[in-house]
């Protein structure tokens, strides 16, 4: 009887267990049978852990209990690296840990900021040491080789571009590095990179290489400053003289051109008054040409009468009368002028 | 019944043991090798998938599949010029012959301490076989790009490399290639990451940037000076040239002018020299004798009158 009573006693028992066992394989599967991708990510699928497929953002099936698994990379997301310096807090005024910064206080952070120097100081081709801040940009371009080729992809990242910045430093002097190369460098170290990421396979894309500070070593930078305003000064001696060259010259060709045009003044006016001169001669001679006789006394009159008035003491000797000339005391007369005597 | 489905229940949990030990699951990332009470058993799994395997006593050991890094120590070595500087060695490698790895290396912390000691080895051993703008520099390029610069130009930095940062490295990578190749290692890459001076030489070194920028500070003083100078002396050249040119000038006008009125007056009074002669010293007389005293004697023309009004009484003097 007993025998006969147990299965009735024992089937709802055995069944409800089995029905919550059920119910809490359903629960507990739903968890693993939906999954959401974001929209900047993708979902990479295993099953078994073999890649099977790649899914778009949205809520997806996948099978349970992890036959199928899920990786989600994102993968339009531009991730950053920085070298040399780190950005502790970011915002419209963002807080840096650079490499040569002492200014802050606390030892931890001077610490860190030696850590960077490590980073970022290199040689120069010219075997001068320079102080090289840069960053890198990059997104996933392959989120199945990016998953699954290469171990710890961003330290893979970091190693290579500090290498790479630190070979391509090397190649240029100083100077290029300081100034004009910039632009050179941030592009060999953008293509070399890229390259040697492509070579791993690590499904990464490169977006950006930038330069940021690269400033000569902190011990070095016043000598450099020093430079620059040396070249400044330079320039500015320069164009002082030239200043004072333009300042003189167009006034000592305005001088030139005036003693020129004197000159010429001069000479118009010797020629016109010789010619003046001249005419009236040749006026004055042609008409005495006929009646000269008359004319010629006239002449003479004329002047005589322009003479005598001007003449202060006149002695009229009678060419007849002889020897008065020696009582004449010409001492006495004193005025120190010759006596003249008309032809 | 009830001892029936217990025991039933007992082999259906030891039979789920069994399956669950014997199935493993191989990532796309991993690579297994089966060893059977410690000894490898048949060729390493290498696809991602589901397998089985003899459970309980066969073992599955995972290693990585994926490209594995590994960064050197910065350690001081001498250069061949005698240089002291700190160089870090990157590199990168993979674990392609499992069965090997597993044999030679066992562990892959054991695999990094290896790649230490060899990688190191080798990178210093080639270190100290070329000069410091080998190990610095990767082409020559500088040489010409800093002719153009002019810049205060060193012996010794600008000498010409021989082979280069990239071919010293290829060298180290070759070579510890051959060696890690029994290993079931192939090394993918291996770069230097950080080279710099040692500190003590780097103080020398900055004080040699000082002194060079020195150098150039006065050179673009003395350069400033110097045009200066020269833009001075062209100043004064242009002086002299423009006012010596004018007074040239001026004077060859002067000249002709004076050269044209002599002709003038020469061709008009030559007509008739006597009779210039006459007009002009009448003319200079008034001027001339102006506040004189004059001693006059009767027989002058204009005194001729004052003996007598006939011209006969003077024709007869």
């Amino acid at each position: 009887m007993a025998e006969i009573q147990l299965p009735k006693f024992n089937a709802p028992q055995y069944g409800s267990l089995f029905f919550v066992f059920l119910i809490v394989l359903i629960f507990s599967s739903i968890g693993t049978l939906f999954y959401s991708v974001e929209p900047d990510e993708v979902g990479v699928i295993q099953r078994f852990g073999k890649y099977v497929n790649t899914t778009q953002p949205g809520l997806h099936l996948k099978l349970p209990f992890g036959i199928e698994t899920v990786k989600k990379v994102k993968v339009t997301h531009v991730f950053k690296e920085e070298f040399g310096f780190r950005t502790v807090q970011a915002g419209v005024r963002s807080n840096f840990i650079r490499s040569g910064s002492e200014n802050s206080g606390r030892s931890s952070y001077s610490n860190q900021g030696r850590m960077f120097e490590q980073e970022s100081l290199m040689l120069t081709g010219d075997l001068n040491v320079a102080d090289v801040e840069w960053i890198v940009q990059y997104r996933v371009k392959d989120p199945v080789l990016y998953a699954f080729r290469v171990r710890n992809v961003n330290e893979t990242l970091r190693n290579m571009s500090e290498a790479i910045m630190n070979l391509v430093v090397g190649d240029h002097s100083i100077n290029e590095v300081l100034t004009v190369g910039r632009e050179k460098i941030s592009h060999l170290v953008h293509l070399k990179l890229q390259e040697v990421l492509d070579s791993y396979e690590t499904g990464i894309l490169i977006t950006n290489v930038v330069l940021q500070d690269v400033t000569p070593p902190d011990p070095v930078r016043p000598s450099f400053n020093e430079v620059n305003e040396a070249k400044q000064e330079k320039e500015k001696v320069i164009n002082q003289a030239w200043e004072d060259y333009n300042r003189t010259i167009p006034k000592a060709r305005g001088g030139a051109e005036k003693a020129i045009r004197e000159a010429e003044g001069y000479s118009l006016d010797r020629v016109n008054r010789a010619q003046g001169d001249a005419d009236r001669f040749t006026q004055v001679w042609e008409a005495y040409k006929g009646s000269k006789e008359v004319t010629r006394t006239r002449l003479y009159l004329e002047a005589m009468q322009k003479i005598w008035p001007n003449v202060k003491e006149k002695y009229i000797i009678d060419q007849d009368a002889k020897g008065i000339l020696p009582l004449l005391d010409l001492n006495r007369r004193g005025e120190g002028s010759e006596p003249h005597a008309a032809a | 019944m009830r001892q029936l489905s217990g025991l039933l229940g007992f082999i259906a949990v030891i039979a789920a043991l069994f399956v669950f030990n014997s199935a493993y699951v191989v990532d796309e990332s991993k690579q297994v090798v089966i060893t059977q009470f410690g000894q490898p058993v048949g060729k390493p799994v290498i696809q991602a998938g589901l397998y089985f395997k003899l459970p309980f006593i066969q073992k599955a050991n995972y290693l990585e599949k994926r490209i594995l890094e590994w960064d050197g120590y910065p350690t001081e070595v001498p250069t061949k010029d005698k240089k002291f500087i700190w160089v870090d060695t990157t590199g990168r490698w993979r674990i392609v012959d499992p069965l090997l790895f597993i044999q030679s290396m066992g562990t892959e912390m054991h695999a990094q301490s290896r790649l230490d000691d060899i990688i190191d080895g080798m990178t210093r051993d080639l270190i100290t076989s070329y000069n410091i703008v080998d190990i610095v520099r990767n082409s020559d390029q500088i040489l010409t790009a800093t002719k153009m610069e002019e810049d205060i130009a060193s012996e010794e930095r600008y000498e010409k490399i021989t082979i280069g940062r990239d071919q010293i490295t290829r060298a180290i990578l070759e070579k510890a290639k051959n060696i890690v190749d029994d290993y079931g290692i192939e090394l993918v890459d291996v770069r230097i990451k950080r080279l710099n001076y040692v500190d003590r030489v780097r103080q020398k070194v900055y004080e040699r940037m000082i002194s060079e920028r020195k150098r150039a500070v006065e050179q673009l003083r003395s350069e400033g000076q110097g045009i200066r100078a020269e833009i001075e002396g062209q100043k004064e050249r242009e002086l002299k040239k423009i006012q010596s040119e004018a007074y040239r000038k001026a004077q060859e006008i002067k000249g002709k002018a004076d050269a044209e009125a002599i002709k003038i007056y020469a061709d008009a009074y030559s007509k008739d020299p006597e009779f210039y002669g006459f007009t002009k010293t009448l003319e200079l007389y008034p001027e001339t004798l102006r506040g004189s005293s004059f001693l006059i004697s009767t027989e002058t023309d204009f005194l001729e009158y004052l003996k007598g009004s006939s011209p006969k009484a003077s024709q007869a003097e």
